[in-house]
């Protein structure tokens, strides 16, 4: 069939099955908008194009499947670039379609001509500039493909006006594309060298990353830990992988990370890190990093093996099937934990355990941030898709709400972009309109989005933000009080808007908690609006986040809190 | 760690920019190349680059992994440690005087040096060989005033697959 290219661009769309493209129109992709008008497309109009990167991130991050966006050239372009590279940190699939100049005007330094391929080679996965209409449905096809194989990422295509306007014959059937899927080979020899391994380990741990939630793995690392009686940390990304309830789950480890957990990979010797790249907010330390263990790593990316740490075994390959493998492996050789062994291993974690809880302390007349986020965590009993902005709101999400289930926890791990969290939740919530989807925020984080909070409003995406308002960049101001001697530069957000007036003024609704007796109240009632609500949480002003392993140091060396909180 | 020069081959699909994505992941992750040949092979959609770099035997698998993740290379081969054939190329050109034009004439002679063009005021020199052949020559041209020099990448090509 004859088509144009703003119709072949659809008709792949549409065979790859995407649902939802978020987009911010322009000049250079106006006739694509044309076609979208004609057809029955589900856009949704962000208010900025970081906007609609993060929001295609969070629903790509809540789905598993590719997250898709759509804006044109110069700086429609340029505001997508956070947005890229915070998915391309955490691994996420993105198709970023950016409008072009005409071909014959490209290097021409035209009207809003921008080399966008150039800028964002080094943050996406891959990206194509495409030069004719007859390779326009294989780029696209391509772009998809390569977005969601091996280690999954961004891909962006930039699409120049005259190629969309160009004519040509499409045929679907005819359409070829490399194949660049990693085929798992099983690995019987690596099997044998963990099975001994384990068997000779006295305090095996299992560390799990987001390469479990993003490898849909989590199912069998679930199997693994609770067949054999390992206990589990994750890192942030890993959140939800395996079920916070269970009571082999020690929380994070890290910077922020339980006591327990660091103690435990202090102490393991034998480490079974799935999915994860160490990362040194994760690590402390080199030298140090589990430095009694043997250390297995199973990673689809061979990059990531021995970059930060140097591991005894390296497993490449795509999580689920290396960890399908391995527990077909070791059920075959009749492995079985000696549980005297694995008795005392669980005691000695439980006695760090108790020696320093999770905790905080929620007194007097000031909320604590931490209070609203278990409150929060009991009224959706766990079961809420949580986004969080970044800085002290994140790393208290990733304490205390407990997330049972991979792809509920959505959050900006490797590149920490404030104002993630807002857009993300509009995408999570497009994907997901029945469930309750909370971006967990801070009050400088909310600020660099907030205007998205009109796109909510107008497709009535109903999201809730709970803002833990500390009148404070909250993080920043935690390593000031710690490390410059409270010289707060820049860090005092006092001057702000009224939050609640500033939602209502965008048609969301606002509503607001000064007091902890408010707290459940104020909750209650956004969760069971029908439409977008932004909860004002005016929080105690200077907590910090604890423990917490002070930079340079060993995990082991954690600082577990001041004052008030072990009162 | 030890570090030494090493031989990478790599061969890539022949697209715009994957000498810019190449340079860019190496240079952007802090790795040095010390020399670069790029050419196409007997597959016209298909180039070979040949690229030396240093460091140690881990920074260069670290460089291979790098180089492997990207979409447009096919393959990544570390030819340090294999029977392999090294060659560069270098043009000189000195200029001729009334003072030197007997002992330009005399070295050319002597060291068989391959004289590709020649005027009243100049003549270049083309010399292949590997690094070490390249050196010396160079160093027993220097007396006599090189004008300008292009030295290319180093190529390389295994012995047997
Ligand atoms: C875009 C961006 N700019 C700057 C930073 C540095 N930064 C990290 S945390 C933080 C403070 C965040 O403050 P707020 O959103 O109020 O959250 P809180 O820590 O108070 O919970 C800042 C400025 C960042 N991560 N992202």
């Amino acid at each position: 069939m004859k088509l144009k290219g703003t119709q072949v661009l659809l008709e792949v769309l549409k065979e790859e099955k995407v649902e939802i493209i978020f987009g911010y129109p322009g000049g250079a992709v106006l006739d694509i908008y044309d076609e979208l008008y004609k057809s029955d497309f589900r856009h949704i109009l962000v208010r900025h194009e970081q906007g609609a990167v993060h929001a295609a991130d969070g629903y790509a991050r809540a789905t598993g499947k590719v997250g898709v966006c759509l804006v044109t050239s110069g700086p429609g372009a340029t505001n997508t670039v956070t947005g890229i590279a915070t998915a391309n940190m955490d691994s996420i699939p993105l198709v970023v379609f950016t409008g072009q100049v005409p071909t014959g005007l490209i290097g021409n330094d035209a009207f809003q001509e921008c080399d966008i391929t150039g800028i964002t080679r080094p943050c996406t996965k891959h990206n194509f500039l495409v030069r004719t209409i007859e390779e326009l449905a294989a780029t696209i096809k391509e772009a998809f493909h390569i977005a969601r194989s091996g280690r999954p990422g961004p891909v962006l295509v930039d699409l120049p006006k005259n190629i969309m306007a160009a004519q040509i014959d499409y045929d679907p059937a005819a359409v070829r594309i490399r194949n660049h899927e990693a085929v798992y080979k099983p690995a019987p020899k690596k099997m044998a060298n963990v099975l001994e391994m384990l068997a000779r380990a006295q305090k095996p741990l299992i560390m799990t990353g987001g390469g479990v939630i993003l490898g849909r793995a989590a199912e069998e690392l679930t199997r693994l830990a609770r067949r054999y009686r390992i206990p589990v940390t994750g890192t942030l990304m890993g959140l939800g992988s395996f079920p916070a309830s269970d009571s082999l789950w020690l929380g994070m480890l890290g910077m922020h990370g339980t006591y327990y957990a660091n103690m435990a990979v202090s102490t393991c010797d034998l480490l079974l890190a799935v999915g994860v790249r160490f990362d040194d907010r994760v690590t402390g330390t080199i030298d140090t990093f589990a430095a009694n263990a043997k250390i297995v790593h199973i990673d689809i990316d061979p990059s990531s093996i021995n970059k930060n740490v140097t591991v005894d075994l390296p497993i490449i390959g795509d999580t689920k099937a290396a960890l399908a493998d391995l527990l077909r492996f070791l059920e075959e050789h009749h492995y079985e934990p000696e549980s005297a062994a694995r008795r005392d291993w669980l005691a000695e974690i439980d006695e760090w355990r108790e020696k320093a809880p999770l905790t905080y302390c929620q007194n007097g007349e000031i909320i604590k941030p931490q209070f609203v986020i278990q409150t929060l965590s009991n009224l959706t009993g766990g079961d809420a898709l949580i986004t969080t902005e970044v800085g002290q709101n994140q790393m208290w999400t990733a304490q205390f709400f407990g997330f049972d289930r991979p792809n509920s926890f959505i959050t900006s791990g490797g590149l920490g972009t404030m104002g993630f969290g807002l857009p993300a939740a509009i995408g999570v919530k497009s994907a997901f309109p029945d469930r309750q989807v909370v971006d967990i925020a801070g009050d400088g984080s909310i600020q660099m989005n907030i205007q998205e909070l009109a796109t909510a409003a107008q497709y009535n995406i109903a999201v809730k933000v709970v803002l833990l308002n500390n009148g404070y960049l909250g993080m920043v101001r935690q390593w000031q009080e710690l490390f410059y001697e409270k010289r707060y530069s820049h860090t005092d957000m006092t001057y702000a808007p009224d939050f609640v007036k500033l939602a209502e003024a965008f048609g969301v609704a606002g509503l607001r908690a000064t007091k902890p007796g408010e707290v459940e109240d104020v909750l209650r009632q956004g969760l069971a609006m029908d439409k977008p609500v932004l909860m004002d949480f005016r929080v105690s002003r200077e907590e910090c986040v604890y423990p917490m392993v002070h930079p340079g140091e060993s995990i082991s060396q954690m600082a577990l809190g001041t004052r008030e909180m072990i009162n | 760690m030890e570090k030494k020069d090493h031989i990478i081959s790599i061969l890539v699909y022949n697209k715009p920019d994957v000498l810019a994505r190449i340079a860019g992941t190496l240079g952007g992750k802090g790795y040095n190349i010390d020399s670069l040949c790029v050419n196409t092979t007997t597959q016209k959609d298909i180039s070979k680059i040949v690229m030396t770099t240093s460091g140690s035997q881990a920074t260069v698998t670290r460089i291979e992994n790098q180089l492997q993740r990207l979409v447009d290379v096919i393959s990544v081969d570390d030819l340090t440690n294999v029977e392999s054939l090294h060659r560069e190329m270098v043009l000189v050109r000195l200029n001729r005087t009334a003072q030197n034009t007997e002992a330009v004439k005399d070295a050319i002679d002597a060291n068989k040096w391959k004289v590709i063009l020649s005027g009243d005021t100049f003549v270049i020199i083309e010399i292949t060989g590997d690094k070490t052949q390249i050196d010396f020559a160079l160093a027993r041209l220097e007396p006599f005033g090189m004008a300008d020099i292009t030295r290319t990448g180093l190529v390389a090509l295994k012995l047997e697959d």
